[in-house]
């Protein structure tokens, strides 16, 4: 089976212009790869550089050297060298990215939301709200609160919200950039439950839990990020 | 997010090559090249001066460029340069395929005729001439961008500024143009207003699949509504890439300078 992602030597550096140039060094010699159903969990302290993987892996940071193989329609793309035509197509069909936070667009509803990224890809409005719907319920999200924007909902109903929209999606490949962080033992269960779904269904995943429970649960394999550390 | 549009292998609606403009010894605009594809959204960013205003001036066949050529595939799928036009194709262009919004709506609407007029107007000048049926897809427009029917007879003077900005909006997208080009359409704006209208301008964009050029200084505006952005100074464009890569991940001090501007939300 072919690896859905297959990173090799990429690297990242980020020049601060606006502090005399200086040069802050993230990752170097980052080489990993996840296969179809498999849940790579990365490890290391904060600041090891997980979350600037995560987004390079989205096209999110650009790499300054290296490869970032994506399997996207069934041919490889390097990621790192794409145009952004094609980044946005693979963000459409191939890489789905859960943050910890939610973008709210003003007056959109939360069913809407949720739904977005289904109708995006041409499912039909009431099939997705419906789809959406059950998520919702899953993740305990109470329907009076469907039709409302959740930008006024508490930090962990909007992520809670961002979950669902993220999870809602048939798409091949989730990055997932701590999903759990602060949610509470039943959310943080169906968070388990959903992993362990996508990957039954062959997806790919990279996450990033702080929670050693968490992790226990959904890790396949761990990559710890220290020893791409870039300072030399 | 904003990325509901975006087709694989189709051809380009727009095409920049190589355009500058200079006034006198000033080069407004130099050496800029892109190509831009249906239903995606460009946001020109950069301060005033840096030729962004320039720059919307020669693609939309308002300015003749010093250097450079812009071709348009028209709706019979035939890419022709727009210099090669002529006035009165050039003017059909505008009135059908293409709408440009101004950052100040009197310069894009009559001030003194009816809100329905002004929409009517744009259908009338592609051949409409059932009375009837103008007033009703005036209405329906006017219902879309969220202004209330029972003030189609009144002018747009005595509308609000944020009436007025979604009714020029209103008259460029009656005729359904393919390429939308706008200037600054939130500036000058109370935030609240703003804020309502980049919704609205962020659904039209992808209902309809439009392609649109807009000049913007505000990052938040190019953030929400566009796919890729160009950052200007100088008449140049000295970075350009997709719109959060940009912003999350800038390379040019200066663009690294404007970001670090934003105030958090």
């Amino acid at each position: 089976m072919p690896a859905m992602i297959d990173i090799a030597d990429a690297q990242k550096t980020f020049t601060m212009h606006l502090q005399g140039g200086i040069e802050l060094p993230v990752v170097r010699g980052v080489t990993f790869h996840v296969n179809p159903g498999e849940c790579v969990v990365l490890s290391g302290p904060s600041g090891a550089g997980k979350s600037s993987i995560l987004k390079m892996i989205f096209g999110n940071y650009r790499c300054d050297s290296g490869r970032i193989g994506i399997r996207h329609r069934g041919a490889v793309i390097d990621l790192a060298t794409a145009e952004p035509r094609q980044v946005l197509n693979i963000r459409r069909s191939t890489i789905g990215y859960v943050s910890q936070f939610l973008r709210a667009v003003p007056r959109v509803a939360t069913i809407d939301v949720v739904a977005e990224p289904l109708i995006v890809n041409g499912m039909s409005r009431t099939d997705a709200q419906a789809r959406a719907g059950e998520l919702l319920h899953r993740l305990n999200i109470p329907e009076r609160l469907w039709q409302l924007p959740p930008a006024t909902f508490s930090g962990g109903e909007q992520q809670r919200v961002n979950i669902a929209r993220g999870f809602i999606s048939d798409l091949p490949i989730l990055l997932l950039d701590e999903p759990t962080a602060s949610l509470d033992a039943a959310n943080r269960a169906v968070v388990v439950e959903l992993v362990a779904e996508k990957k039954r269904q062959g997806v790919a995943m990279v996450a990033i839990v702080h929670d050693d429970e968490i992790r226990h649960l959904i890790a396949d394999r761990i990559v710890d990020v220290t020893s791409f550390a870039a300072a030399a | 997010m904003a990325d509901q549009n975006l087709v694989e292998n189709d051809e380009p609606l727009l095409v920049a090559k190589c355009l500058s403009k200079s006034f006198g010894r000033i080069a407004a605009c130099r050496d800029v090249s892109f190509s831009l594809y249906p239903g995606e959204v460009l946001a020109i960013v950069g301060e005033s001066g840096s030729g962004k205003s320039t720059l919307l001036q020669m693609l939309s066949g308002q300015l003749a460029a010093s250097a450079g050529h812009v071709s348009y595939r028209m709706r019979d799928g035939v890419t022709r340069d727009l210099a090669a036009l002529g006035e009165a194709e050039r003017r059909f262009l505008f009135r059908t395929d293409w709408g440009f919004v101004h950052q100040d709506p009197a310069q894009g609407l009559r001030m003194a005729v009816s809100a329905g007029a002004n929409v009517g107007e744009r259908l009338m000048a592609v051949g409409w001439n059932h009375y009837g049926r103008i007033r009703d897809t005036a209405s329906d427009w006017l219902t879309r961008v969220e202004i209330d029917v029972a003030r189609i007879d009144d002018a747009p003077r005595t509308y609000s500024g944020g009436m007025r900005q979604r009714l020029q909006i209103a008259r460029n997208l009656v005729t359904e143009p393919r390429l939308v080009f706008m200037d600054e359409p939130t500036g000058g704006l109370d935030v609240s207003v703003q804020a309502r209208l980049l919704d609205l301008l962020r659904s039209l964009v992808a209902e309809l699949h439009l392609a649109v050029i807009i000049v913007t200084h505000d990052l938040a505006v190019a953030r929400l509504l566009s796919h890729r952005v160009m950052v200007m100074k100088g008449g140049r464009v000295i970075e350009t890439g997709l719109t959060d890569q940009v912003l999350d991940d800038p390379r040019e001090p200066y663009t690294q300078l404007l970001v670090s501007s934003i105030l958090p939300p």
